[in-house]
């Protein structure tokens, strides 16, 4: 069992995403994050999936989605040579003093970004992939999260490859 | 101004839709005033779970896309029953609900359901026509994607004024269906057909097990072809009965949990398995693990989904079942020699029959082989669920294809007597009977008001055990004959049918049965006979839950 990220094109239509998400509920597949979004075709949208379980219900899951008749194609980068990115807004409790000065040194070595300062948080931004938002995550903790979201993961393959329409 | 409804009548008559099965009300207010006048048949159900396994039968019974439809909310969720239905057995329909106008859309409006998303996981796939321009395109994908492919059910909602307003199109078709994410695969890889041929012909004990796809694909005449150019005996599955004369010396029967011994035993004694149109589902293979446990398995079916879902395969071959066995049969050069296995086969045959009490009780078996000598194949049998179906399924020769209609993926009581409404307008030519349980005929029994209406001569064979009798049957083996709600009081089944204007008989005696089904069958118009069977007649062979197909109870003994 381990995560696979799969690259879902789908055409760019009302209750599409319904569709993906309740197969996927409706089977029993896990899904562990999902992020929707347009993509270089307009009358198309990506879909990013990353779902958890072995190798028979990941190819399972990639049957059943395209399945789907607003499914155009599904490609699992897993194996594949990808860019993988999360982007997460962390709103981190720093009163004056002390504690702000050290979020503000893990933030710099996670080249995170601190997109809001109030009088007691901060709210950091950070992109890369899922490990290292979970450890930034980990380390920020300590002070005091507190809210969190994240986009879930995106991903794209490395080179002159593409995910394309070719169903 | 040319209507939506107008133009939807028009895209219909194109797609060559003579039959409809619907129940009006006031969002299909605009279509029901334009079949008022319209060359289209519409046939007024009773209820619209009628309509929608009526279209079922149709398409069932004649290959083509059946179609229904409804209105709004209570008609829609009326629906969904028939629509599960269809789509657990792949068969195509259309069916057309009627929709709150788009401007109060998610208001919960009078009588607004959201049928889209309900039925979204129990139809292939299905539309909101919010345009009426779309309209036309929409029906016209709609019928490709039911019939093409794994066939399947489609819904297509329609918005008040949008079969009110006006709408372009109608007419000439708007053009070939494209859909870039809709691509179904249709001849198999060959490569892989010749691996398969290769297994074939190394293996000394194969065995094909053919399902339902082999009856949706047209594939009948290929895969006896098939089946005799290699000598490969041939089970089928519930859905797959007909695929195959049921007479034919290679035909095994059923297989599965309430499979003959015979095909059960081929089952586990195989070392090559051909799977051909089947999904290796549950009731078909009892405890996966031990399923076909000496054997190697291809696996034919359009559905790459179904390829490896529950039992590991070897040679995947994904393609139209048809198109496939034709390959196969061209690139054939050398067959095995299944000799020694066809005599084993034979010998099991002729030693653990199908057999039940042949006293002069009034036992189910027996009245289905008496329908089944005097229709000779020649008819459509319909079914319930429950015990009458399975006694069908095992003791009536099915000899063609497209002549047994029952529901086997969602197993649905009361789908039977309206199914075979449907199957009989697409195949008036035949005798249409439907194999019913006092239980399951009272879940539609309705459908007698639209039968005496159209004199459809349907004829209701209902096996009647004033009990809901598989139920029963698994509560006497495995709860201690504790019949918890399970009995059902005596109903005088033919008074009520000529309450609905439908003539009936009740029997009783064994001796009156052949007599009861020749007056049935000769009466023009419907027919009910209501026959005081046995009450606690048990289907044998069966496979407990969760044992080995091969652990079969009541058959003779090894
Ligand atoms: C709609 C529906 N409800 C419940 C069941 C569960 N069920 C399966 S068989 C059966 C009994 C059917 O009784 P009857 O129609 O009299 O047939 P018999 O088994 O007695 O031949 C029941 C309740 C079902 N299959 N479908
Ligand atoms: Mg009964």
């Amino acid at each position: 069992m381990k995560p696979h990220t799969l690259s879902v094109l789908v055409e760019n239509r009302a209750g599409v995403l319904s569709r993906v998400a309740g197969m996927f509920s409706r089977r029993g597949f896990n899904i562990e994050s999902l992020a929707v979004g347009t993509c270089e075709e307009p009358d198309m949208s990506r879909i990013t999936i990353v779902v958890n379980g072995d190798d028979t219900v990941v190819e399972q899951v990639m049957k059943q989605t395209n399945k789907l008749i607003d499914v155009i194609k599904v490609s699992d980068l897993t194996e594949r040579e990808s860019v993988e990115r999360e982007l997460a807004l962390i709103k981190v409790a720093a009163e004056p003093g002390t504690s702000r000065a050290e979020i503000l040194q893990i933030a710099d070595i996670f080249r995170a970004q601190v997109v809001d300062v109030g009088t007691k948080t901060l709210v950091l931004q950070v992109a890369g992939d899922t490990e290292k938002i979970d450890a930034l995550e980990k380390l920020l903790r300590q002070y005091g999260i507190k809210e969190l979201v994240r986009t879930g993961k995106i991903a794209i393959l490395r080179g002159s490859k593409t995910v394309k329409s070719s169903k | 101004m040319k209507t939506g409804a107008r133009t939807l009548i028009e895209a219909l008559q194109r797609d060559g839709v003579d039959t409809i099965f619907g129940y009006p009300g006031g969002s299909v207010l605009p279509i029901y005033d334009e079949l008022y006048d319209s060359s289209i048949r519409h046939i007024l159900v009773r209820h619209e779970q009628a309509a929608a396994h009526a279209a079922d039968g149709y398409a069932r019974a004649s290959g083509r896309v059946g179609v229904c439809l409804a209105t709004s909310g209570p008609g829609a969720c009326n629906l969904v029953t028939g629509i599960a239905t269809a789509y657990m057995d792949s068969v195509p329909i259309v069916a057309f609900t009627g929709q709150v106008p788009t401007g109060m859309l998610g208001n919960d409006a009078f009588q607004e359901s959201d049928i889209t998303g309900i039925t979204m996981p129990v139809t292939k796939h299905n539309y909101l026509v919010k345009d009426a321009d779309d309209l036309d395109r929409v029906v016209q994908e709609a019928f490709y994607i039911a019939r093409t492919g794994r066939p399947g059910p489609v819904l297509i909602d329609l918005p008040k004024d949008v079969t009110n307003g006006p709408a372009k199109g109608g007419g000439a078709s708007p053009g070939k269906v494209t859909l870039r994410g809709y691509q179904p695969t249709y001849e198999g890889h060959v490569r892989q057909i010749d691996r398969a041929l290769d297994l074939i012909v190394e293996s000394e004990r194969p065995l094909i097990y053919a399902g339902g796809g082999v009856v949706h694909s047209g594939a009948s005449a290929e895969l006896l072809r098939f089946a005799e150019a290699t000598a490969i005996p041939v089970t089928t599955t519930l859905m797959g009965l007909g695929a195959v004369p049921g007479d034919h010396p290679l035909c095994l029967g059923m297989l599965g949990m309430h499979g003959t011994q015979t095909a059960n035993y081929a089952v586990t004694g195989c070392d090559l398995l051909i799977a051909i149109g089947a999904r290796f589902d549950d009731r078909v293979t009892g405890k996966i693990e031990t399923f076909a446990p000496n054997a190697a398995v291809i696996h034919i079916d359009i559905d790459p989904a179904e390829i490896g879902k529950n039992k590991f395969v070897d040679v995947p071959i994904v393609g139209d079942v048809k198109a496939v066995l034709q390959t196969l049969l061209q690139r054939m050069q050398r067959r095995g020699d299944t000799a020694d296995w066809v005599a084993r086969i034979n010998a099991w045959k002729a030693q653990y029959p199908l057999h039940y009490q042949t006293d002069d009780r009034l036992r189910p078996q027996y009245i289905i082989e008496e329908l089944s000598r005097l229709l000779d194949g020649e008819g459509v049998i319909a079914s319930e669920v429950g015990q009458n179906q399975m006694w069908t399924a095992l003791y009536y020769c099915f000899k063609k294809p497209r002549t047994w209609i029952t529901s086997g993926g969602l197993g649905t009581m009361g789908y039977g007597f309206p199914a075979a409404i449907g199957a009989h307008f697409a195949r008036p030519d035949l005798p249409v009977v439907d194999i019913a349980g006092d239980g399951s005929f009272q879940m539609n029994i309705q459908e007698l008001g639209t039968v005496a209406h159209y004199r459809i001569p349907v004829k209701v064979v209902i096996l009647n055990n004033m009990y809901l009798g598989m139920v029963r049957q698994w509560q006497e083996l495995f709860y201690d004959r504790r019949y918890s709600y399970t009995e059902l009081p005596p109903v005088e089944f033919v008074r009520i049918a000529e309450a609905y204007g439908v003539e009936g008989i009740t029997v009783d005696e064994k001796d009156d049965v052949r007599e009861a089904l020749e007056t049935a069958l000769a009466t023009d118009g419907p027919f009910v006979l209501d026959f005081r069977i046995e009450r606690e007649e048990n289907v044998f062979p069966m496979v407990p839950a969760g044992a080995a197909i091969n652990e079969m109870i009541g058959v003779h003994r090894e």
